[in-house]
């Protein structure tokens, strides 16, 4: 191993138990540390949107292959930097105003048609387990999606049968959350191994 | 073999360099076949997504109907939100205690409708924190949610006639990656000790990260989104947590704004339709004639 991957490796060693310091009080390591991190993915970034967004799909298209419709986000991109100058402000209000109306335009139509139809294609069936059809998990889907869609119902207060459905919801609710809540918990765990075996293996590894 | 041979390539930048290799790979016929035939356009029309534009014309017609209504003045109902209620306690709270309030408006880009509900309910809590004078603090990981943060805080005190209160960095870029971000709002969350932290927006594994730092640090938390996998544990760390689609009725809640209330009781008569028909289908199916019916809600 070469003077600089063992340097790399301590590096990398000691950033990750001055982040791991933080679990016992805050404390200048950690400080140390998320500046260290907030500051080099802060020039990373710029770096990386200048490459591959101002670069790679601004001016090569623009200036490679012909096409000049780019200069308009292009433009838009530039009234941003008005927020600079107090006067100039009202120029970046055009790019924000552009990024939500589309955002709310796209997503309206591209919910409705994947999500919502697809969702409710889905509950209209027989569901199958293992190639037969399962009359037990039907309902319970039905059950839970209607329950589910009553609780976020909002123009009447939930009490009487709405009141009753909506507790029907939460309960399908809750035991949806339950299993991601499992499952992410597997996910971290394994990722604290990750670290522990980098520290053991190839950082204790160095000193022997 | 031959010889390698240097050549410009117009999309790399004249100060870097590299390599290409090039191997002649065997490749299945039919697919060289398929990649030769003709592309075809795109119909400008696709008949077979009319079932979205149906559902689209309706969904449009209730929120138009509503909104409209809502500006008539016509009262429109929306059953309490517990979470919301106590954003205003958290102010005040913070306000009693001479302590700071922090906004998080989520982890993605302006682009993200949760993003988008997050700004707007910025909105409506930079009000009420102009009105008390307490400190707000709202760091980002992106510089459009930057942009459009200051726009609308800067607004919000304008509005409540404290112009003079706007600080420029009461909406700050903190850093561009996930994790540097829950690092840095960590440090702010055990360093200044907000009495409120509201987390309202799209969140990822950065959510109990920082929601348990909150806990911690002994402040009153009020979380949203519409994260399935991040729901549980904001409602393990925090005190109150919107779920779901009550992240999206949150601004409309808070302002009683005609156009927000008319697309929330737009969407509310959307799911009354979506549970006439699901029980309409279901009746359909039992009796084995949903083929049909089904048909209309296959997409493509």
């Amino acid at each position: 191993m070469s003077g600089w991957e063992v340097f790399q490796i301590w590096l990398g060693a000691f950033l990750t138990v001055a982040i791991f310091s933080f679990m016992y009080k805050d404390n200048p390591l950690y400080k140390a540390a998320e500046h260290i991190f907030a500051g080099i993915t802060a020039g990373y970034y710029v770096a990386l949107y200048l490459d591959t967004v101002v670069y790679q799909q601004l001016w090569v298209p623009v200036t490679h292959n012909g096409r000049v419709w780019l200069i308009i986000p292009g433009i838009l991109g530039i009234f941003m930097f008005g927020r600079l100058w107090p006067k100039l402000t009202w120029l970046a209000r055009f790019g924000l105003a552009f990024i939500m109306g589309t955002t709310a335009g796209v997503f309206l139509a591209s919910e409705l048609h994947g999500n919502v139809l697809g969702q409710m294609s889905g509950t209209m069936q027989i569901q199958q387990v293992a190639g037969q059809p399962n009359y037990v998990l039907t309902a319970l889907v039905v059950i839970g999606l209607l329950a589910t869609l009553i609780y976020f119902y909002f123009s009447k207060p939930h009490t009487g049968v709405l009141g009753v459905t909506a507790s029907v919801g939460i309960w399908f609710i809750m035991v949806s959350f339950g299993a991601h809540f499992g499952y992410t918990v597997m996910g971290r765990v394994s990722l604290l191994i990750g670290r522990v075996y980098f520290l053991y293996n190839d950082w204790i590894g160095t000193m022997r | 073999m031959a010889t390698p041979r240097a050549k410009r390539d117009p999309i790399l930048p004249a100060w870097r360099t590299a390599l290409y290799a090039l191997a002649l790979m065997a490749v299945d016929a039919g697919v060289v076949a398929a990649q030769d035939q003709p592309a075809t356009a795109e119909p400008l029309f696709r008949v077979d997504r009319i079932n979205a534009l149906i559902a689209i014309l309706v969904f449009g017609t209730a929120v138009t109907l509503y909104t409209r209504w809502a500006k008539q003045g016509k009262p429109l109902y929306i059953r309490k939100l517990a979470g919301l209620d106590a954003i205003e306690e958290a102010v005040g709270r913070a306000t009693e205690m001479g302590k700071p309030v922090l906004f998080i408006p989520g982890l993605q880009e302006l682009d993200e409708i949760e993003t988008i509900a997050g700004v707007s309910i910025l909105g409506r809590v930079a009000r009420i924190t102009a009105q008390y004078e307490t400190p707000l603090i709202v760091p980002v990981r992106y510089p459009l949610v930057l942009a459009a943060g200051q726009e609308v805080v800067e607004q919000a005190y304008r509005e409540m006639g404290r112009s003079d209160a706007y600080n420029k960095d009461t909406v700050r870029y903190v850093a561009g990656d996930q994790m540097a971000f829950a690092a840095t709002v960590n440090g702010m969350l055990m360093r200044e000790k907000p009495a409120a932290n509201i987390y309202m927006g799209a969140f990822f594994a950065e959510s109990l990260v920082i929601a348990e730092t909150g806990n911690a640090a002994g402040s009153i938390q009020i979380a949203g989104t519409a994260r399935p996998e991040q729901l549980p544990f904001f409602i393990a760390a925090c005190d109150y947590t919107l779920m779901g689609e009550e992240l999206y009725a949150a601004s409309a809640y808070l302002s009683h704004e005609p156009m927000l209330l008319g697309g929330l009781k737009g969407q509310d008569l959307f799911k009354i339709l979506l549970v006439l028909v699901i029980i309409v289908g279901i009746v359909l199916m039992m009796f084995g004639a949903a083929d049909t019916f089904l048909s209309w809600f296959t997409i493509t």
